[in-house]
Parts: C-alpha cells; structure tokens; sequence
C-alpha cells in the first residue's frame, strides 16, 4: 500500500545495544543475530528497526512487555542515543544534530505522553500544562491562557488549580495530554499512555484521543501493549518481538496477512469484524440492484446489521464515489462467525 | 565437620592470644626487660603533632595567595558570616543601636516576644495544622515564663544563620555531586571523614583560624551539620524518576533548567528531610559550641554543670529539650506539607498568616513602647523551678545514694573494670597484629592491611592508651545499648501499640542534643566512666532499637509462614527465624550505635573520662591545633576501623543467608 503523504519521521536501521563492547559487535558484525548477542553478553533492545511515519497518521508500535517499544521510541525522540542507525526529523538526521537545535526542535516540535504520567508534582494542573511554555520563557499571561484552553481541550475546565495528586489516574493522564498538546508539537509520541488507567477509563480515553486527532491531525506515533488497543486506532501498526519489528502493516493486512506465526497468534482472536474494511471482503463487480451504497473504509463491525437487514446486496464505492464492488448478507456473516470465505 | 569448625577455632584462638597477651604483658616486659612492649617508644613516635600546628601558624601567620594572605580570606569570611549573625541576634535579642559601647542607642527594640511566639505560631499552622501550631507555641511560652528567652534566643541565632548557610552549601556539593563523578568520588571520603572525627576535633582549628567567638562556633556548626545535607541531596536527585527527566528533556530544558525547574522541585520533599536534618545537627552543634564562644543555652548547661548548680543545669536542659522538639516538630511539618490548590482573591485573602504577623509585630512595637511587659517578658512574672529540681534530686540522692552507688559499683566491679583491664593490658604490637588479622579475615588483605596501619597510627601518636579507653568504653556502652535496644526493637515489630510508644520513645530521644543527656547522669552518678557510660548509651540507644525493628519487619512473610506451618512455637519463630534472618539489618544498627557511641564519648570528656576525647578536649582549651587533630584521627580511626569490619561482617552474613548476591 502506498501511502501519498510525505514522510514526517524516517528510522533507518537503528540499533540499540545494552552492555559493554555494544559497538565493537555492531562493527564486527553486520547484522549480529541473537546468539552472537548472548555470547557478547549484550541486550538487544532494538534491533535493525526502520519506520516510516507519514505526516498526519496515526502509527502504532505494537509488541509484547519487554519487546523494545518503548526503547524504540526514545531512540526515535533521542532521549536514548541509539547503538547504530539513523532516525530523520523533517529531512534532518537527529542523532547528529546539536544540542541546541535538538533542544529548539523538542520545543517547538515535539511532545509525549508519559504511561506513568509523569507530572511534576509541585506544579498545578494548570502550571503543569503551562510548563513547556515556561521553559521556552512564553510570559505568564500568554502561557496561562494557552494552557487553558489545552486543559479544556482534555475536559479538564474547573481543575486548573489542583494538584496532581488530587486527580484521579485517568485525569492526570489528561493533563499528561494537555501538557503534551500545549507546544503544539506536529509530532506526538504516546508511550504507553492509556496502560496505567483501568479498562473502562481506558476506553473513554481513546475514545478522547480519536476526538482529538480529528480536530488536531498530529502525526502520532503511539506505543502500546494491547492489541485491541492497537487495531482501534492505528493507520499502520508495527508489530515488535524482542528487539525486531516483525512486520508493519494496516490492522486489516496484519488480520489477513500475518507475516509469522507470531503475528498470526495476535491476531487470532481478534474478532475480524472489528478489523476488516468492506473493501476486502467485497465480491468485484456492480450489482444491478442493490440496497443501497456504502464506503469500502467501513469496518464490517460499523454495518453489518445494515447489511444484514437488507434483501439485496451494497455497493461498495471508494473515495471518489465510484462503484469498485459489491457485499452481501453473507459475506457479512461468513466475518462474524469466522468462517473462511474465497 | 572440621571445616565448619575452624572459623571457631581461629577465633578462639585470636582471643586466648589477646587475653593472654593482656594479662601478662607487665610481667613479659619485665622478663624481657622490653619496655617497648607496653609503650611505644619515644623515639619513635612520628611528630605528626608538631607539623600541623607548625603548618597551622604558618597559615594564619604568613600563608598567601598573592592577592590577599589566609588572614584576609579567613577575616572576610568571619565577615561573611558575622553581618547576618549580628542582624539576626539584633532582631531577636540585642535590639537595633547606633553608636558603641556608652554612647549606644537604642533605635528599634528586638522582636517582643508576643511577636517571636506569633511567628512560630504562624509557621506551625502554615505547615500543618493548628495543633501544631499551639505545640510550637507552647514551647516557646514555655521558654519565656521559664525564665530562658534570651539565652534561647541566642542559640536561636545561631541556628537561623548556620541553617540556611548548611543547607544552601549542602544542597550546592550535593548537586556538584550528582552531575560530576570526580567530584562525588572526591567529596565522598572527606565527607566519612567528617562525620567519623568527633566534633570537637574540629573545633580546635576552627578556633585556631578564627578565634574565640560565635564565628567560629558558627564555622563548626555548619561543617558539622553539612555533611548529611549533601549526601541526601545527591540521593534525591538520583532517585528522582527517569520519567521525569525525560519530561525535562522532551519539552526542551536546558541543563539548568532541568536542574532547577525540574529535579530540585520534584526532590524538594526529600530535600526537606535534609534541612531537617540540618535543623537538628546545627542545634546539637550550637550546644556544643558554646564552649568556643557561642553563647546561649549550651553555655548555660555548661556553666552550671561546672558549678555543679543541678537546678540551673536541669532547667536549661529542658529549655533545650523544649527548643528540640518545636524545631523538629515544625520542620518535619515542612517537609511533608502537601500544598491545597491555590487560594485566589486579594493580597490579604491569599497571604492571610503573613498578614496577622505583620501586624502581631507591629502591634507589639508599639504597644512595648508604653507597656514594656509586652516588649520583654516580665522578670517578675518568670517561674524558676531551679530550687525544684534541686530539691528533686538532692531527695533522690539522699534516699537512693545507696541503691545508685550499688548498681554502679556492680557494673565497675563486674563488667567495666574487668573489660577496662583487658583492654588496657593489650600490648601495642600485638594490637596491630590482631587487628590486621581480623580484618584480613574478614575482609581480605586490604582490609587487614587498612585496620593494621591505622591501628599503627595510633600507637604511633603515642595515644595507644587512651585509644585502649576509648574502646574499652565504647565497647561496653556498645555492648548494653545493644543488650537493651534490641529486645525493645523485636518488641516494637512483633506488638503494635508497645511499637508506637517505643517508636515515638526513640524519636524523642534522637531529637534531644547530645549534650543533654549528660546533665542526669551527672547529678545521679557524678563524674566518672559510669556517668559517661550511661549518657553514650541512652545516646547510641536509637539505632539498635530502629534496625532491630526493621530487621524484623521486613523479613518475608513466607518464611515466617513456613516456619508456622512446620510448629515452631512463637520463642522459636523468633530464635529460629526471625532473629537470624534480621542479622544483616542487627549488624546495621550496631555499626550505627558504634558510631554514635564514638562520637558522644568525645563528648563525655567533659565529665571526666580519660580517653581520647579528653586529648581533644585537652587540645581544645590549649587551643593546640597539632593534638586536637592527631586525637581527632585517631578517632576517626577508630570508627573506620570498626565500621569496616561490622560492614564486611554484615556482608558475610547476607552471603550465608543468600539474600545477595
Ligand atoms: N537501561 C537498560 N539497561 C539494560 N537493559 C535495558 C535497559 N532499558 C531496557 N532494557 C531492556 O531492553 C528490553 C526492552 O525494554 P523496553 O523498555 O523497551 O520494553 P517495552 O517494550 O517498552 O516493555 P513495556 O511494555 O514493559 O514497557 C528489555 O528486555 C529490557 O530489559
Ligand atoms: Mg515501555
């Protein structure tokens, strides 16, 4: 699939070795495998990963604990200095970058969202979310306000005041947002930031963020444990295994496609209905007669009683409004139950 | 079988050796007709002594940095210290006066003591709660009606000017520490150092350097109390979260930054344990220093010990005890307030304490102007219960001489004197050789060699002697501070209610500056190794009820399950394991009780023992700067040597119990 946007954060190859003598095995080897590791008495945190995040997607890291999610991304945002690789920023390669301007770019372009929350405890919601304004040295007046409206942006109005500690797991996690948010960075990391709050919260909160996005069109690159959690939001999702990306591709492709087993064991029980799109499980072809049309980005999930209910077929049409095939009740039905179809 | 018993076996024989060697080295000397066995020869002393104080004269007389001599540096630094000393102690006591000596005159009063009593008060509610705030009160009113206010508030002073300057220094090496390794690893010995040489032993430079007087004591003060704000400092910022440096760095700190806006903020709870830490040591400290011209309630308590006035001693004690506790109390407040979302409206609806004080203090002033009674508290309307306690313990002396002078002479007679004698008969050489042995059993080669050269140190200064009194009577008081804190600690982890009045028992005790605990003694025991004794154990009682306690807390729960399960009785769960369990954590508590033990013994001299403490103390009213360090040292020493070897006993123990690695 290709994707037209351009790209906004381009990883190439990076490694991230932990222990001592991590560079003289990259140098040695170009590609240590695991064993070579072990031997050398090192942890392969990330290992050979490359990404591309397109401008306004929302890209997710997937993969189990202890996979290397979140160590990819510090790499990605240099909070960690990657062993090997390279990891471009708007065409500028990061990791050699100086300080200065690693500093400028973190202001004005950045922003993260922590799964512990990370608030600074001695600062009020508001100042907390004013903060990164505050360290560019934004008067108090002009960060207050923008603060504000970051804080009501998160549904936080009326708590401005209070202390972190006074806040309940899934407000503070807004105003970790709200924080985030306050620079108006155009690339915005989430590590694991729903994964501290409890199933029901969690849900409102993604629920939250899909609100957001629609207004903000960020582009996102977005860790996470849960796979549930993965396929509801993500353009692209890459799947991580100790230190490697295994394969990156769109919820769907991952359901229908899945690189290795590994992967296969994922998405196994994922129901496919909430994954897939009408566009593949379409027959080609018009229909004379149909109930009626319907966009082949539908997940089944969205329509199925739709198309359930009905006598005749859809038709399914693509962005342009143009007819590229048709569904029926029973393709409908052969996803909710499982049955292989084709 | 012989393999578990060989370490048995080295051990008794190291000490049949010792006892041996200790028993008969008069008349081996005299066989022998080898003096050098009992002393170290003469000759061979290193004159260590005569260089430092050589060295020292020539600092203060002609050292010079080019621009300025030591003496500016040390002048301006007297300087430094004394402008916020004066003011402080202006405001609180003197008065504000142009002109000198006849010609004074007065232009404003000092704080009235309504005023003072309202600012604590103040503070107290502004920390924590109004309960608080009528206990600081309280204390303070207590101060003044007992006829203590103005020497209170002389070590007051002192105590606001050492505080502020220990804390701000602390907080500085600390941060220097935890962004430079090199400098931590060179801070780092330095400051065991210091907390390891007695107290007094510095205080006989410091002297040297800036003469008799509260600058001096407040140089002391703030050396002493430094230390511990530094190593909390580095510890609070090491331990602050690795996501909130990430914070820092994603929204672009720079380093200072970082430091300032991000880490020191977000340590500043455990910082404030550190300022209470402060808090406290600079108290203990300004008491002790009054000896070098601090004045104020140390002075006091010193006076009528020397005078042997018991109501005079006993009333400044308490006035000291009361000022420990309000202190304590007030700053640990401070340091676990939590802040309530902000208060908005105007100025006197937000700052409403800062107000009421302000206008306490102005109210005051001039209502002192026409009634003096609320300027300074009334003389005639003080309370002296002086005679009282007099009285007290001349009755408790006179009915119970017989009881206390029984239960002394049987610990001299039974335990003291007889450890006194073995410890006394050790001949040098064979000290260091033991001491080598031991820490190379223990610790390996390095250890040994370490514990053996500074074992030579000592007997080299010519102070194997006292040394041999320092630890006989470290050594008992160790010994039954152990003997009494550990039962109390087992007590307080296994029963709840027996932990909380044992716990709150102990904290007391640990606010309380050390040179409180000798008034008791002495007007109960009089001068002596007794007296001495009784006061380093009621000070060094602390950590071996603490560790105790925590040992058997914070064993697995499921060890003590199993030990259930297979029907151990309740005496054996704890013989069996509990206690052995707890052994690391026991060995803890006694290398702390050694080093408190150590470091009030120093401070014992003052009634009279002969051990190095004395050689300090000696050194202190010579004011001879060579002796006062070398005694120091051999301290030091002392303790190194000591801690070295509980450490690496401690160490074994874990080993054996697999609980590291
Ligand atoms: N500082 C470090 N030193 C050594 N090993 C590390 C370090 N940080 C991470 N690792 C190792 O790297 C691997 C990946 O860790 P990482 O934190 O990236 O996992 P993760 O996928 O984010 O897991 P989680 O879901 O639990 O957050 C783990 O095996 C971890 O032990
Ligand atoms: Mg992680």
């Amino acid at each position: 699939m290709t994707n037209p946007r351009p790209v906004k954060l381009d990883c190439r190859n990076v490694w991230k070795l932990y222990g001592t003598g991590a560079d003289r095995l990259l140098q040695d080897h170009v590609a240590p495998t695991l064993d070579d590791m072990r031997e050398a008495g090192l942890i392969g945190a990330v290992r050979d990963a490359s990404v591309q995040i397109h401008e306004g997607e929302i890209f997710v890291i997937m993969g189990l604990s202890g996979s290397g999610k979140s160590t990819l991304v510090r790499c990605l945002s240099r909070l960690i200095e990657p062993t090997a690789g390279e990891v471009n920023f708007e065409g500028r390669n990061l990791l050699t970058v100086p300080e200065k301007d690693l500093i400028e770019i973190r202001r004005k372009k950045m922003g993260m969202v922590f799964q512990q929350f990370a608030l600074l405890p001695h600062l009020t919601v508001l100042q907390n979310a004013a903060f990164p304004l505050d360290v560019q040295g934004v008067d108090r007046a002009t960060r207050e306000a923008r603060a504000r409206e970051v804080v009501e942006l998160v549904g936080l109005k009326g708590r401005e005041d209070y202390y972190p500690r006074e806040l309940s797991g899934g407000q503070q996690q807004r105003v970790g947002i709200a924080r985030s948010l306050a620079v108006e960075p155009d690339l915005w990391f989430l590590d694991e930031p729903f994964s501290a709050l409890d199933p029901l919260i969690r849900r409102e909160m993604q629920d939250e963020f899909l609100r957001l996005q629609a207004l903000l069109h960020k582009t996102i690159v977005f860790i996470t444990h849960d796979f549930d959690e993965a396929i509801r939001l993500a353009d692209r999702i890459a799947v991580m295994k100790d230190g490697e990306i295994v394969q990156t591709a769109t919820p769907e492709e991952l359901v229908l496609n899945p690189a290795t087993d590994y992967v296969g064991e994922f998405t196994k029980h994922i129901p496919r209905a909430k994954v897939l799109r009408l566009s593949s499980i379409m027959s080609p072809g018009d229909a004379e007669s149909v109930a009626g049309q319907l966009p082949g980005t539908a997940r089944v999930e969205d329509v199925a009683d739709q198309i359930e209910a009905a006598d005749l077929p859809f038709r399914v049409i693509d962005g342009a409004g143009e007819a590229i095939g048709t569904v029926d009740g029973r393709a409908v039905i052969d996803v909710l139950i499982g049955r292989s179809h084709g | 079988m012989t393999a578990l018993r060989r370490p048995y076996i080295f051990w008794l024989a190291l000490f049949a050796v010792t006892w041996a060697l200790s028993r008969w080295s008069f008349p081996l000397y005299k066989a022998l007709d080898a003096r050098w066995i009992i002393k170290f020869p003469k000759a061979w002393e290193l004159p260590l002594e005569g260089w430092i104080s050589a060295a020292m004269a020539w600092l203060v007389e002609s050292a010079t940095f080019g621009l300025f001599t030591f003496r500016d540096l040390t002048r301006f630094i007297s300087a430094l210290i004394e402008a916020p000393y004066d003011l402080v102690r202006n405001l609180l006591v003197d008065g504000f006066q142009t002109g000198l000596g006849q010609n004074a005159v007065e232009v404003a009063p000092s704080l009235s003591w309504i005023a003072v009593i309202a600012v604590v008060g103040a503070l107290a509610y502004y920390a924590k709660d109004w309960k608080l705030a009528v206990l600081v009160g309280a204390c303070f009113l207590y101060l003044a009606i007992f006829g203590q206010w103005e020497s209170a508030m002389v070590t007051l002073a002192s105590v606001l000017i050492s505080v502020p300057m220990g804390a701000v220094g602390g907080l500085a090496l600390g941060i220097l520490s935890y962004r430079y390794q090199w400098f931590e690893r060179a801070l780092r010995p330095m400051l065991d150092l210091m907390q390891t040489v007695p107290v007094f032993a510095y205080l006989v430079p410091i002297l040297f350097l800036f003469g008799f007087g509260p600058v001096s004591a407040l140089v002391a003060t703030i050396i002493y109390a430094m230390p511990p704000m530094v190593r909390i400092t580095t510890v609070a910022l090491q331990t602050v979260p690795p996501e909130v440096h990430d914070v820092g760095k994603m929204t672009g700190c720079t380093r200072r930054q970082m430091m300032w806006k991000v880490l020191v903020p977000v340590a500043t709870p455990t910082l404030m344990v550190g300022v209470n830490q402060v808090i406290m040591l600079s108290l203990n400290m300004v008491i002790i220093a009054s000896m070098i011209g601090a004045g104020g309630l140390g002075f006091d308590v010193l006076g009528a010990l020397r005078r042997l006035d018991i109501g005079a001693g006993v009333e400044a004690g308490l006035a000291i005890v009361v000022m420990a506790v309000a202190l304590d109390r007030l700053s640990q407040a401070f340091a676990v307030r939590e802040r309530g979302h902000a208060i908005t409206g105007g100025f006197v609806k937000r700052h409403p304490w800062g107000v009421t004080v302000v206008l306490v203090i102005v109210g005051t002033f001039l209502a002192g102007q026409f009634l003096p009674a609320l300027q300074t508290y009334p003389d005639g309307a003080t309370v002296t219960t002086s005679r009282f306690w007099s009285g007290a313990i001349e009755w408790i002396n006179v009915n119970f001489f017989d009881t206390f002078e029984a239960i002394k002479v049987f610990f001299l007679n039974w335990l003291m004197l007889p450890v006194k004698r073995f410890f006394g008969g050790i001949p040098w050489p064979w000290g260091v050789v033991a001491l080598g042995l031991i820490g190379w059993r223990l610790g390996g080669w390095r250890l040994g060699l370490l514990c053996a050269v500074m074992t030579l140190f000592i007997a080299a200064s010519g102070l194997w002697p006292k040394a041999m009194v320092t630890v006989y009577l470290c050594g008992v008081s160790v010994l039954i501070a152990s003997v009494i804190g550990i039962p109390l600690g087992v007590l307080a982890a296994q029963n709840e209610r027996a932990g909380g009045i044992i716990g709150g028992f102990i904290d007391t005790l640990q606010t309380l500056p050390s040179f409180v605990y000798l008034i008791p003694v002495v007007m109960l025991f009089r001068v002596g190794d007794f007296s001495a004794m009784i006061a380093v154990v009621l000070y060094a009682l602390a950590p071996a009820v603490r560790y105790a306690a925590h040992g058997i807390r914070s064993i697995d729960p499921g060890m003590i399950e199993a030990g259930k399960v297979s029907g151990c009785t309740r005496r054996q769960l704890l013989w069996r394991i509990k206690l052995p369990l707890a052994a690391p954590s026991l060995l803890l508590g006694l290398n702390q009780t050694i080093m408190l033990a150590l470091s009030m013994l120093v401070i014992t001299a003052l009634v009279g023992t002969r051990d190095l403490g004395q050689e300090v103390y000696i050194a202190l009213t010579k004011a001879n700067t060579g002796q006062g360090i070398i005694a120091g040292l051999s301290v030091a020493f002392i303790a190194i040597i000591a801690d070295r070897i509980v450490t690496a006993l401690a160490r074994k123990s874990k080993e054996r119990l697999g609980l590291e690695a």
